[in-house]
């Protein structure tokens, strides 16, 4: 039980360091909320009238404290570039970006792992000298091109796929499916590269060990040596792993969706950035920041799981 | 044995995917033709959806027409909102929610009867004191905050009866109507005060359904429109898509209907698609300081419109889809255009280095060019530029920075030496030149400085006859180019690709997707 207090602890300060970090990060930029979304064809009078109207004039504490009651009460403030509550922004794009990003990881999940598995088992045979080589190459390829390449070949070519915005969950599965398995399948490839590559050395490494040798020499089926015994000790440092994919797969959506024309979270970060929209940027990065924070502390809960020795450290 | 079957999974796993990859392609080439017969087919039928989408680089900055100011917002809500009177394609000005207008002897007093056929998409008719409501609301006389600038000019608005309206001004503006359409004073209903933001309503052919931000802007057809059998679409999609080079494919996809397409890939669309070419009448220029040494000295300002390869630039940065211009003004905007100015600076290396031996820089000087990155083309330019200074002695720097910094620094801060950006069209040739006026503080970013220049558009603010109005402008226009005020680069054409089957796209010298009159055939 203190284990996880402990854990949640650190969260909760992570989120706050973060805050304060991008807070400062952005009066330090130079670039004008008001001037970027207004342009060239503002004048003066427009300009000023709507700086008063977001409060950009106030002292800077007094916006972050402003800001940081907000959030205590859920308001998040408005978005300067969207003249919305970023709540409600946030809320509308979630589903794409959780949709892409659980999607992505599924499938990683789904080839990562048999396939390290039986390449493992087929050490330096033809077969796992095939599969590394091939990952290598996958590793290599980034994902905007790898995007556009989707879109050329698989997006135009198959009428089940749309290669522009997102058709919600609620409006039709299938034309949920149709925008976002390419996305998706576009941050996972080079991932189930890195992986594959992890849980074959992981899993490598737990062959060499004296306990195999032992419970091979007992004379167990090769089938429960792999999967109940090695594969089992194997989990840990694969754990670790899939704990810090989540965090690259919800960096990769944010290119991602640029190139599909998702609109999803990464979308809005590239915008509210661009046009110094503190408001939505803070809200964005709280996000992200609590959903790796969380993950990796779900990662931690489940080490003890796996491990019951973990908990006493 | 279970080892074996642990094999068998595998290789079925791998062997289908192989197989499914495989086989997407040759389904995908095969779906490919069928949709395109597909398309023809349905060309030829009458019962056509007329419903289009129409891709979009960037949401809009608000919906509200009074707060508005990007350009690329009024390329969309001007399907929504009209004004008194309403911009066509060449640059003049028809009617539009006033029938018809006066202007007394003086050039003070504008009195306009107002349409009474008109209703609004929330079903409410336009009456005059929405009339009244909407410059109040500009001007900041109801309380509000003052929305625009362009009507400090005016000295008092009146509405002696139910269909007539009456503008003072403090001095007299041969322009001034310029500013009564939908891009600067678009008429919006007192009722929804409060709203025109979230839920905006105006009289235009199009209302309002939804908003989503970062994807798309819907309009639906306004039934009760003014102009009577129009428009023709019921239903318009804005879709917001960044990437130039992913939008082509969407429109190959058949998931737009209308985009701009990138020069150099006109090949791939042209056979499938119509491709049209407009002269956005913005100006690509490359510009300079002229508070700072050396450019305060017309020469060096020479040298460097002499040296300059326009040419290049049209057919590496554009591929050649764009019109050489010798001063501010497109050939877009008609009779206000002075021809043969752009053959003033034709690339002379010789002459340029004796221009600036003469200025005082025979070797040449360091100088640092400021661009912004939120397009290639301006990076594009400046890499040409700089490879044909070097010639005459000119060492220039590029510094790449994010648009809100060039816009704070070089725009508004004005510490900068050289920069390189397109100004945006406008309709009306006095806004377009007005930049260049030495008091204009907000918008002179060049700092140009000309006595002469100055009281031309002083003189044509006051002039009322169209004739002589356009000798000033004409005037103004050769001045920018003898004084070199900025390096001319091209008004460059927008390509628009479209399907086959549309007809009734217009093109405007600002950025508007007219809507109106478009349909599928």
């Amino acid at each position: 039980m203190f284990y996880i207090i402990r854990r949640i602890l650190l969260l909760v300060i992570t989120v706050a360091l973060v805050s304060v970090i991008t807070f400062s990060v952005f009066q330090i930029l130079p670039g004008d909320p008001v001037r970027t979304m207004l342009g060239t064809e503002a004048d003066e009078t427009q300009i000023e009238s709507l700086r008063n109207e977001l409060g950009l004039n106030r002292p800077l504490h007094e916006q972050y404290v402003d800001w940081i009651r907000g959030i205590f009460t859920g308001d998040l403030g408005n978005s300067i570039r969207f003249s919305m509550p970023v709540s409600v922004l946030l809320m509308e794009r979630l589903p794409v970006t959780l949709s892409v990003a659980g999607m992505a990881l599924f499938i990683v999940v789904l080839f990562a792992l048999p396939l390290g598995i039986f390449a493992a088992k087929r050490q330096k045979k033809f077969s796992d000298v095939v599969l590394s080589s091939v990952t290598q190459l996958g590793m290599a390829i980034p994902s905007f091109w790898l995007g556009m390449i989707i879109i050329l070949y698989i997006g135009m070519n198959v009428d089940f796929f749309k290669i522009n915005g997102y058709i919600p969950w609620s409006e039709s599965i299938k034309g949920a499916l149709s925008t976002l398995i390419l996305p998706a399948l576009t941050i996972a490839i080079p991932q189930i590269a890195v992986k594959f590559r992890y849980v074959r050395t992981s899993i490598l490494d737990q062959m060499q060990l004296d306990y195999v040798r032992t419970i091979r020499s007992k004379g167990l089926p090769e089938r429960i040596v792999v999967y109940k015994h090695i594969l089992k000790n194997a989990l840990i440092p694969i754990l670790t792993i899939f704990g810090l994919i989540t965090a690259e797969v919800v960096a990769g959506t944010i290119i991602v969706e640029q190139v599909f024309a998702l609109p999803g979270i990464g979308q809005l970060l590239i915008t509210s950035i661009s046009y110094r929209d503190f408001p939505l940027v803070q809200g964005i990065v709280m996000y992200i920041t609590i959903t790796v924070v969380f993950i990796n502390f779900v990662v931690d809960i489940l080490y003890s799981v796996i491990d019951p020795r973990i908990r006493l450290r | 044995m279970s080892k074996r079957k642990y094999w068998l999974t595998i290789v079925l796993l791998v062997a289908v995917l192989f197989i499914s990859a495989c086989s997407n392609s040759e389904e995908g080439s095969e779906k490919a033709t069928e949709s395109e017969d597909g398309s023809e087919a349905t060309a030829g039928a009458s019962d056509q959806a007329q419903e289009i989408r129409v891709r979009i680089n960037d949401d809009p900055d608000f919906l509200d027409p009074h707060r508005a100011t990007a350009s690329i917002s009024f390329q969309m809500i001007l399907n929504m909102f009209e004004g008194l009177f309403i911009p066509q394609t060449d640059g003049s000005l028809t009617e539009g929610l006033a029938e018809s207008y006066e202007v007394s002897e003086d050039g003070l007093t504008y009195t306009f009867t107002i349409r009474d056929d008109v209703t609004f998409h929330n079903g409410e008719p336009l009456t005059i004191d929405d009339v009244v409501y909407t410059f109040e609301r500009l001007m900041g006389l109801n309380g509000g905050e003052k929305l625009s600038g362009n009507f400090d000019n005016v000295a008092s608005i009146d509405a002696p009866d139910e269909k007539t309206f009456v503008m003072t001004l403090k001095e007299a503006h041969s322009n001034f109507l310029y500013s009564l359409t939908a891009l600067q004073s678009a008429i919006i209903p007192q009722s929804n005060d409060g709203e025109h933001n979230e839920n905006p309503i105006g009289t235009g052919p199009f209302a309002f359904v939804d908003y989503s931000p970062g994807a798309n802007l819907e309009l639906t057809k306004n039934e009760d429109y003014w102009q009577d059998g129009l428009p023709y679409l019921d239903n318009v999609t804005f879709v917001f898509q960044s990437d130039d080079q992913a939008a082509v494919m969407n429109l190959l996809a058949g998931e737009v209907d209308v985009t701009g397409v990138p020069g150099h890939r006109v090949s791939e669309v042209e056979d499938s698609f119509n491709i049209s070419h407009q002269n956005n009448n913005s100006t690509l220029i490359i510009t300079f300081n002229q508070e700072k040494e050396p450019f305060k000295d017309m020469k060096v300002r020479q040298a460097i419109n002499l040296a300059i390869n326009k040419q290049d630039i049209i057919d590496s940065v554009f591929s050649g889809y764009a019109t050489p211009i010798g001063s501010n003004m497109s050939p877009a905007m008609g009779e206000y255009y002075l021809d043969g100015l752009q053959d003033v600076y034709q690339r002379d290396v010789e002459k340029a280095k004796q221009l600036l031996a003469e200025a005082g820089y025979p070797d040449g000087f360091e100088t640092k060019i400021t661009v912004s990155s939120h397009n290639d083309l301006y990076s594009s330019v400046a890499q040409i530029a700089v490879e044909n200074l070097k010639e005459i002695g000119i060492d220039v720097e590029i510094e790449v920075v994010e648009w809100g910094i060039w816009l704070e620094r070089v725009y508004f801060g004005r510490d900068y030496e050289l920069t390189t950006i397109d100004l945006t069209g406008r309709p009306s040739a006095y806004e377009i030149l007005d930049d260049y006026i030495s008091t204009n503080d907000a918008e002179n970013f060049f700092l140009f400085d000309n006595q002469e220049f100055d009281q031309v558009m002083a003189d044509v603010r006051k002039e009322t006859e169209i004739e002589k109005q356009i000798d000033y402008y004409h005037r103004a226009q050769e001045i920018l180019n003898e004084e070199s005020a900025a390096v001319y680069i091209a008004d460059y054409q927008i390509l628009w690709g479209s399907k086959q089957n549309i007809s009734g796209l217009k093109s405007y010298p600002f950025w508007f997707h007219d809507m109106k009159e478009v349909k599928f055939d």
